[in-house]
């Protein structure tokens, strides 16, 4: 028997909605479930406004207005956060259970104040008997395991290049050993040598034994399928496909998940062949979202019953799950169909 | 390759000294450029290596330290405010950041009719105004019904972007000047403002210069592709050559520094 892994984060059904001022209520994130495992990578993929970062929030637990709470459950490492007070998520579970990076997180760095001083802040929030001498030390240590210099501890934000920023963000945020650490489109912000160094210093967090797993949040599908073991892809609040990130990225078998394959680029032979196909349209508005299947309008193999009908996730063996009303075969077929259209045009011409 | 008959923009020499002294950066050095009309061409590298100085120079933005810039086999001469504005109807740029393309104070309208004033439409009667732009606007799958009387700041990152296709549209240049058209917007968009732009070239026959960091989009989009260094080309060829066959050992680590798909992402190499 081999043992099963621990499962570090899991979440049932968790539902999130936003109350703008004019009193609307905006479900973004739509009864999510998802598990991540001791040492596994969770991807996140979809179009800007689909709830992908709005899902990160909500993992934390640590609502604020706008966003409010709806239903579901949150356990970290087997204890169930649902419900707790916002101060005692903020004292005992950001920093030490789960981390977040958001998006700009490199812009949260004090201008005015060293990094050092940034680590003192976030050291005597959870243990105010720390000293200075023994932060710093520790800090040092943490730093050069991380292969960052150490001498960023005293510079100022402002001498630090971007991807330097970033990275001592990430730094500090792993610092109190959290067993999750969710990096809502770390690199987004970077050139490709910068992103790369980011990259490579997630991946190694989890060697280093500063993080237990991760979840990681990007549009970026090439980047997302070289660092997360599973891929999970989301529309409009919802989670449409579930996969390994082998089988997200080569075998989608969701429509909106095929599209989005369609765009990828890459320099690699044999791209300038390939015509990128964009998914038309833009994702519905969630304020009143569109009854049955979400995807309906901008679907290309849409039937009648998508409007009609919401579909639940089906699932395929293997772990895998899609939301989707026709079967696997179904898709498939469909699929084959059309790549046996666009030979023929090709062969036509 | 350019001959002397349909060379379209040419820059020879062209170098940008910023500061003096101690403190002198030499951001672009002594570089030679020739394009030829309807040719897509890329200019790739890091942060830093003086794509966008380069840029800026042959908009006429900044005067170069030194070197000429030659538009339509004529030296470019843009000394005075209203040679320069003669310039720029025939060179046109899409800059990085949507969000502070506009003037803030405009609305769209004003946006779109200035453009069409500026290639001589302005007694143009309203009716044939208000076609052309929704006309523009229809190109790149807006609805100008729903656009008028709003403002830039109304739109998301990609619809601005596509509103700045539009201005294109109807400005109709030689030239298109795409600074990182692309980075600020998610991956989906991007396939869909590259083919608004492949097909715009192709419908007005411009001359598109993509500035970019990600050496993926230059191969997709472009006929040659120009790797710049610290100031300085390295190398240069069609996309095939340059991307497939890299002979610069900066070019391979551009390349290398790109997730890919299909071959491994070697980490071990930053």
């Amino acid at each position: 028997m081999f043992e099963m892994a621990e499962v570090m984060l899991e979440v049932r059904e968790l539902t999130t909605k936003y109350i703008t001022r004019f009193r609307e209520d905006i479900y973004a994130v739509d009864h999510v479930s998802l598990k991540v495992e001791e040492g596994k990578s969770l991807g996140i993929a979809g179009e800007s406004g689909c709830g992908k970062s709005t899902l990160a929030l909500s993992l934390m637990g640590y609502y604020f207005a706008p966003l409010h709470y709806m239903s579901g459950e949150i356990i970290i490492d087997g204890r169930n956060i649902t419900g707790m007070k916002p101060d005692d998520i903020r004292k005992s579970i950001l920093g030490t259970e789960i981390a977040y990076i958001p998006q700009s997180a490199m812009n949260a760095l004090n201008p005015t104040q060293k990094v050092i001083h940034f680590i003192e802040d976030v050291f005597q929030a959870h243990d105010p008997y720390k000293s200075k001498k023994e932060i710093y030390e520790f800090a040092t240590g943490a730093f050069d395991t991380l292969g960052l210099p150490a001498e960023v501890l005293q510079k100022y934000p402002v001498e630090l290049s971007g991807g330097m920023k970033q990275r001592t963000v990430i730094a500090v945020s792993v610092l109190l050993y959290p067993k999750v650490l969710i990096a809502d489109e770390p690199s987004s912000a970077l050139d490709v040598t910068s992103q790369k160094m980011v990259i490579k210093m997630l991946k190694n967090l989890m060697e280093d034994g500063f993080i237990k797993s991760m979840i990681f949040i990007t549009h970026e599908l090439p980047l997302l399928y070289n660092v997360t073991d599973d891929i999970m892809v989301m529309y409009a609040g919802q989670i449409v496909e579930k996969g390994t990130a082998k089988e997200a990225v080569f075998d989608p078998l969701h429509p909106y998940a095929k599209g989005l394959m369609g765009s990828i680029i890459v320099p690699e032979s044999g791209l300038r062949e390939i015509k990128l196909t964009a998914i038309p349209g833009v994702p519905p508005n969630l304020k009143n979202p569109p009854c049955g299947c979400r995807f309906a309008e901008r679907c290309k193999y849409a039937i009648p019953e998508c409007t009609a009908i919401s579909p639940a996730m089906q699932e395929v063996d293997g772990g895998r799950a899609y939301r989707c009303i026709f079967s696997e075969k179904e898709l498939r077929e469909a699929y084959l169909r059309e790549i046996h259209i666009r030979e023929a045009a090709k062969n036509a011409k | 390759m350019p001959n002397e008959n349909n060379s379209c923009l040419k820059a020879s020499g062209l170098t940008k000294v910023f500061g003096i002294g101690r403190q002198k950066c030499v951001a672009v050095d002594h570089v030679d450029l020739d394009l030829c009309e309807t040719e897509v061409v890329s200019i790739v590298g890091e942060s830093g290596s003086g794509k966008t100085t380069l840029a800026k120079m042959l908009l006429g933005l900044i005067n170069p330290t030194e070197g000429e810039v030659y538009f339509l086999g004529k030296k470019r001469d843009i000394s005075t405010q209203k040679k320069k504005r003669e310039y720029w109807k025939n060179i046109q740029a899409i800059f990085q950041d949507p969000y502070c393309s506009y003037n803030t104070f405009n609305k769209i309208d004003t946006v779109l009719l200035d453009c069409i004033h500026m290639r001589g439409g302005r007694k143009l009667p309203r009716a044939d105004k208000l076609r052309l732009m929704a006309e523009a606007c229809s190109f790149v799958n807006l609805k100008f019904e729903e656009l008028t009387n709003k403002y830039p700041f109304e739109l998301s990152g990609g619809q601005m972007q596509r509103l700045m296709i539009a201005r294109i549209f109807l400005l109709k240049p030689k030239i298109l000047l795409a600074d990182e058209p692309t980075s600020m917007i998610d991956a989906c968009s991007r396939a869909t403002i590259l083919d608004m732009l492949m097909q715009l070239r192709n419908e007005i026959g411009m001359t598109v210069i993509f500035i970019t960091h990600d050496i993926g989009l230059a191969y997709y989009v472009s006929d040659t592709v120009y790797i710049m260094e610290r100031g300085k080309f390295v190398e240069y060829g069609s996309a095939d050559d340059v991307i497939l066959n890299p002979r610069q050992p900066y070019t391979r680590r551009l390349i290398s520094d790109v997730p890919k798909i299909h071959e491994a992402w070697d980490l071990s190499t930053v």
